[in-house]
């Protein structure tokens, strides 16, 4: 397959909050317009579009993506949403590089938004209409309960216990408090803070769960001979991934997530990667809940199965660990709108492989990272591997 | 965000501010109605509910038996070759106690949602329902478990037709 290279050169986001100001569009223009600014770019230079939100239900807005375009530059432009679930800040990058990767165009612009904050009263009713409408939702399911389920299939397959998973939420929020966008950062929070917040659905108490958020992230693509014009710092995307497993969701093993490991190991084929412990040196997996941070490290292949709890903790991956695994916060600690949270962990990995991430840089001078998300009904694996 | 970028947007809001009229909002409601049909294999099995027994289906090709029942493979793509009436017993393959109801009430006896592989199905195959007659705290990964029917005249094609599984010993 004859396919060109594709660099990340410019990157923006909003603060991610509890309910924003801004409409979803207004966000969109500002991430949009940090993104370009930091390339030194106008939207003259953008060729297309993609844009990344999740569910219509959130808004209330039917065709989301049209409502959002004139927000993320796509007015008279080629433009296309796409819609993974939560997979879908993971994926709307993946589909910006093969626009440009295919030859068809030299700069997309990639915009990923999410308000949740406007489905009353809470968000969480959105939710309803994932689970089948014949056979799940007389049943009155919320989200928290297969998130519950499948942590408890986890944690009784391995043997693992509340405290173990809690450490990944404490890592997390720790982490956040060094980022300017986060809306939960705490650098003094504890495990017991953990175990003692509010019990929503055992096993998953409230500091297990990612907020609800508002939030906007964008970056820019280019192919290799623009990049290099851009920037001497291009960031290039070496491999990326995705991965579908059956939507029949009480037919498989909750333990395991085998469409995570297709997606990776389609990403690290893509890349040339032979050994990923080795050669990944950051890692910013999915993290909406504690326990998906290892869950989604075991499907990655960077933990053997039911192992990723212990190289939390023996401090692998802190920050300063040998495996960094969300040095950003994650969307425990810097918030979870949904898309934009999803894109928000491909800016991290461009902002560490240029060593511009401040006081999150994790030391090093790291050359790699892989970036992932997650989503619809619990089935979907997206994965992007960055270099530089 | 990047060191080299000094000011980030997003003006975050409180739920008060929106209460006290301090920034203006626009409420509305979306009210839906649906008639979904339910297909020839739901179909079938939401008529074996009705008469008090669980269908899976079987495909010869990957040999395996599903529920709830389809009439295509997802595997293979081929389509299933016959349903199969399962047992109504079977074991929990996890549980959760939730004190949050779908719209985010806060309930003090919790919801006891559960994925129940039926006996009959393949391993690991299982339905999402709840369970009772059970203290929360007795429940186990593992427990085997009968579906409580509502009574024949009750019975209206529905996944309620089954309205929990009880703890059950002795084997199928």
């Amino acid at each position: 397959m004859s396919m060109r290279k594709v660099a990340v050169v410019g990157a923006g986001m909003t603060k991610f909050v509890r309910r924003a100001l801004e409409t979803g569009k207004e966000l969109s223009w500002q991430a949009s317009s940090m993104a370009l600014q930091s390339c030194e770019m106008t939207m003259d230079d953008v060729e297309a579009v993609c844009l990344g939100t999740a569910p219509d239900a959130f808004d209330g807005v039917h065709m989301n993506g049209e409502y959002l375009s004139d927000g993320a530059g796509a007015w008279r432009k080629p433009y296309m949403r796409s819609y993974v679930g939560g997979g879908t800040g993971v994926f709307v990058p993946i589909q910006g590089w093969y626009h440009v990767a295919s030859g068809l165009f030299d700069v997309v612009l990639v915009v990923a938004e999410e308000k949740m904050s406007s489905y009353y009263p809470h968000a969480q009713g959105a939710f309803l209409t994932i689970f089948d409408h014949t056979t799940e939702r007389a049943l009155k399911p919320n989200l928290l309960w297969i998130f519950a389920l499948e942590m408890n299939r986890y944690m009784q397959t391995y043997g693992i216990s509340k405290e173990d998973i809690a450490q990944v939420a404490v890592k997390n929020k720790r982490n956040a408090a060094d980022h300017p966008s986060a809306l939960l950062g705490d650098p003094n929070i504890t495990v017991e803070d953990v175990l003692n917040s509010e019990v929503l659905a055992w096993p998953v108490n409230r500091l297990d769960v990612s907020p609800v958020s508002d939030g906007a992230v964008a970056i820019v693509l280019a192919a290799e001979h623009v990049a290099k014009r851009i920037t001497d710092k291009p960031v290039w995307i070496e491999g990326v991934g995705w991965n579908l497993d059956t939507a029949y969701w009480t037919n498989r093993d909750l333990a395991y997530p085998r469409y995570v490991e297709y997606a990776a190991r389609m990403a690290y084929d893509m890349a040339g990667i032979k050994e990923p412990r080795k050669q990944i040196n950051i890692v910013e997996p999915y993290d909406p809940f504690d326990y998906k941070e290892l869950h989604h490290m075991e499907g990655l292949l960077l933990a053997d199965r039911g192992e990723a709890p212990q190289m939390v903790a023996d401090g692998v991956t802190q920050r300063d660990g040998d495996m960094p695994v969300c040095p950003s916060g994650g969307l425990l600690g810097v918030g979870n709108p949904i898309a934009a949270a999803g894109l928000m962990k491909i800016a991290e990995l461009f902002w560490q492989l240029r060593g511009e991430a401040g006081n999150r840089q994790v030391p090093g001078q790291p050359t790699r990272g892989l970036a992932q998300a997650w989503g619809d009904l619990m089935q979907v694996g997206t994965v992007v591997i960055m270099g530089r | 965000m990047s060191d080299k970028i000094s000011t980030y947007p997003g003006t975050s809001l409180s739920e008060k501010e929106i209460r006290d009229g301090k920034v203006l909002s626009i409420q509305d409601q979306m009210p839906g109605k649906f008639s979904w049909d339910t297909g020839i294999a739901i179909g079938k099995y939401l008529a074996g509910l009705k008469d008090g027994v669980i269908f899976g289906s079987y495909c010869a090709t990957c040999r395996r038996t599903v529920v709830p029942p389809r009439t295509i493979c997802e595997w293979c793509f081929q389509p299933m070759d016959r349903y199969i009436p399962l047992e109504d017993t079977g074991i929990v393959n996890t549980f959760s106690l939730c004190y949050v109801t779908w719209d985010v009430r806060r309930i003090k006896e919790p919801e006891t949602p559960a994925v129940i592989e039926i006996d009959g199905a393949s391993s690991l195959h299982g339905i999402m329902h709840k369970l009772g007659e059970v203290e929360p705290q007795e429940i186990k990964i593992g427990m085997r478990v009968k579906a409580v029917w509502k009574s024949a005249e009750m019975r209206q094609g529905a996944i309620t037709d089954i309205l929990y599984f009880k703890p059950h010993e002795g084997s199928h």
